[in-house]
This record gives structure tokens, sequence and C-alpha cells, in this order.
């Protein structure tokens, strides 16, 4: 069977696109890790309290923080809540809890019991303000810099590997 | 008399065509968000909790009086551009948008001269 001349060509050039997509392919194996192409800052962080009044955080940056987005409804939140425990221990960094879409008395509980391991409490009844993170559902962890600049995002509660790059991270 | 009134009929379009113009439908962005927890659902169609949270978001971006545009670029800002099922023309996907039309343009050439050089 003869090949035309051009055919080989096409070929080829389709060779070379597959093998470079290969070699340009940035999988990250920790899958829950989203880092963002572009540096992205967090403009203000503004939410409601437990007792729904205003509070705006945006004058506590200065810390590494983590936002991380809870609800005492979630199964996978009790599981990464040893590990927040753990990680409130570290001096260089802050916790930012968000309660979402939870109910007060049952969030409190919720705290009673596994403890409470949030330098700010906060809540986002509706769910509206977690939008404005990028949040897909919960567990979900925002680490941010001192200029509120997303350093990385955590969907899905934190593993232990995780733990250890936000210890690396602010160590 | 006549000139007046057709006059008046004009003006009263022309306000009607602009304000359908400015009016911004809640149902019409919410079929072009992807539910990104979701398989292959757009917002309108999905009842999930994310699908519930967004439209509440657009309630309130609408009512703010941001335009469709506006709101498109606000989710693709949170969640990239993936949440939009018409992505708008960008520098990265700019290829994406006119790579068909080049095919076209491309195909149509080869065939020209592939029936030039039969005619030959």
């Amino acid at each position: 069977m003869k090949i035309s001349k051009s055919f080989k060509i096409y070929i080829h050039i389709i060779l070379v696109f597959l093998v470079s997509q290969s070699l340009n392919s940035t999988e990250d194996f920790s899958k829950n890790i989203v880092i963002h192409e572009k540096p992205l800052i967090i403009k203000e962080l503004k939410f409601k309290d437990f007792n729904l009044q205003d509070v705006d955080l945006t004058n506590k940056k200065g810390n590494i923080m983590i936002i991380n987005f809870w609800a005492s409804w979630c199964l996978p939140c009790r599981q990464e809540h040893v590990l927040l425990t753990q990680l409130s221990k570290e001096k260089n960094l802050k916790l930012l809890g968000v309660n979402f879409k939870d109910k007060k008395k049952q969030a409190e509980m919720f705290l009673n019991e596994l403890g409470n391991p949030y330098d700010f409490l906060t809540k986002d009844e509706l769910g509206k303000s977690s939008v404005k993170f990028g949040v897909y559902g919960i567990p979900e962890s925002i680490l941010v810099n001192k200029d509120l600049m997303i350093l990385k995002k955590f969907v899905g509660p934190l593993s232990t590997e995780d733990y250890d790059s936000i210890v690396e991270i602010i160590n | 008399m006549k000139f007046k009134l057709l006059m008046i009929i004009l003006l009263l379009n022309f306000s009607l065509v602009n304000g359908e113009e400015k009016k911004v439908d809640q149902n019409t962005i919410h079929k072009n968000l992807r539910c990104l927890v979701c398989q292959g659902q757009s917002i309108a169609d999905s009842n999930s909790d994310f699908a519930q949270t967004i439209k509440l978001v657009v309630k309130d971006l609408i009512k703010d009086g941001k335009t469709e545009s506006e709101i498109y670029a606000f989710m693709a800002d949170k969640y990239g551009d993936w949440i939009v099922f018409k992505p708008q023309v960008n520098k990265q996907n700019f290829i994406l948008w006119f790579l068909p039309y080049l095919a076209l343009v491309l195909g149509g050439v080869i065939i020209f001269f592939l029936f030039k050089r039969r005619r030959n």
C-alpha cells in the first residue's frame, strides 16, 4: 500500500503534538489541591458572626490563614477536625472557620463535642459568601498568605499529606 | 397629526426595545452556567446545593444591577471559565474559538488546489 507524502507529514505532526502534550502535562497527583494559574487575592473577609451580626475580618490579614468551610451536618468535616485542631497549635497560622448553611445550636454542639480550633468563627447562613471564595461544597479549606493571596485550596477533607504541606509552608 | 402619531409610536417602540435590552433574564443565565458538582447539568436543571446557592447569588447580582456578561465574568473569576457553557473569548481560548473557522478556510483552500491539480 502506498502512503502519500502529505499523509506522512500529517501523521508526523499529530505525533509531535501528542508527545509535546504528554511532556507538558503537569498533572498533580494530589487531586484535591487546586493551584491557581494566576495568583488570586481575596479583597475582603466580610462575614456574619453566630449572632448574624456583620463582621469584617479583612484587618486580620498579616497572618498566614486557613479559611475553613465546615458544617455540623458534614461527616468529612468531623474527619478533618482532628487535623484542624493540630493546625490550631501552630503559632504562625490563624484559622478562620466559616460555618456553612448550618443551624447555630447544632454548630455549637459540634464544637463543644470536638473542640473549637478556630481563631475566628463566622457563619454563612445561605452559602452566598462562600461563592466569593469559589467554594464548591464542604469541607473546603483555603490557605492564604499575609496579603490574603490564595496559596492553595483544598477541596474535600484535609488529609495528612495536606497537613504536612501546610506545616511546610508556614514554617 | 399623522406624523406626530407616527413619531410617538416610534419613540415608544424605541424605548420598549431599549428596555428589553437592559432586562437581564435570570433563566438564561442559569441555563448558561454549569453545575460544577453535577454531571452535565446546568444550574437551571439542577437542584443540588451548589446550584441553589449559585441561583441565590445570581439573583443578588441582578438586584445589584449587574449585566449578564458581568455576572458570567464574576462566576468565571470565582470558578474558572468552565462554569460558563459559552465562555467569552479571551487570550487563553481564542484558538478554540477560531480554529474551526481556520480549519474550514484551510480545508476549502486544500480542496480548491486539489481540484485545480486534477483539472490540469
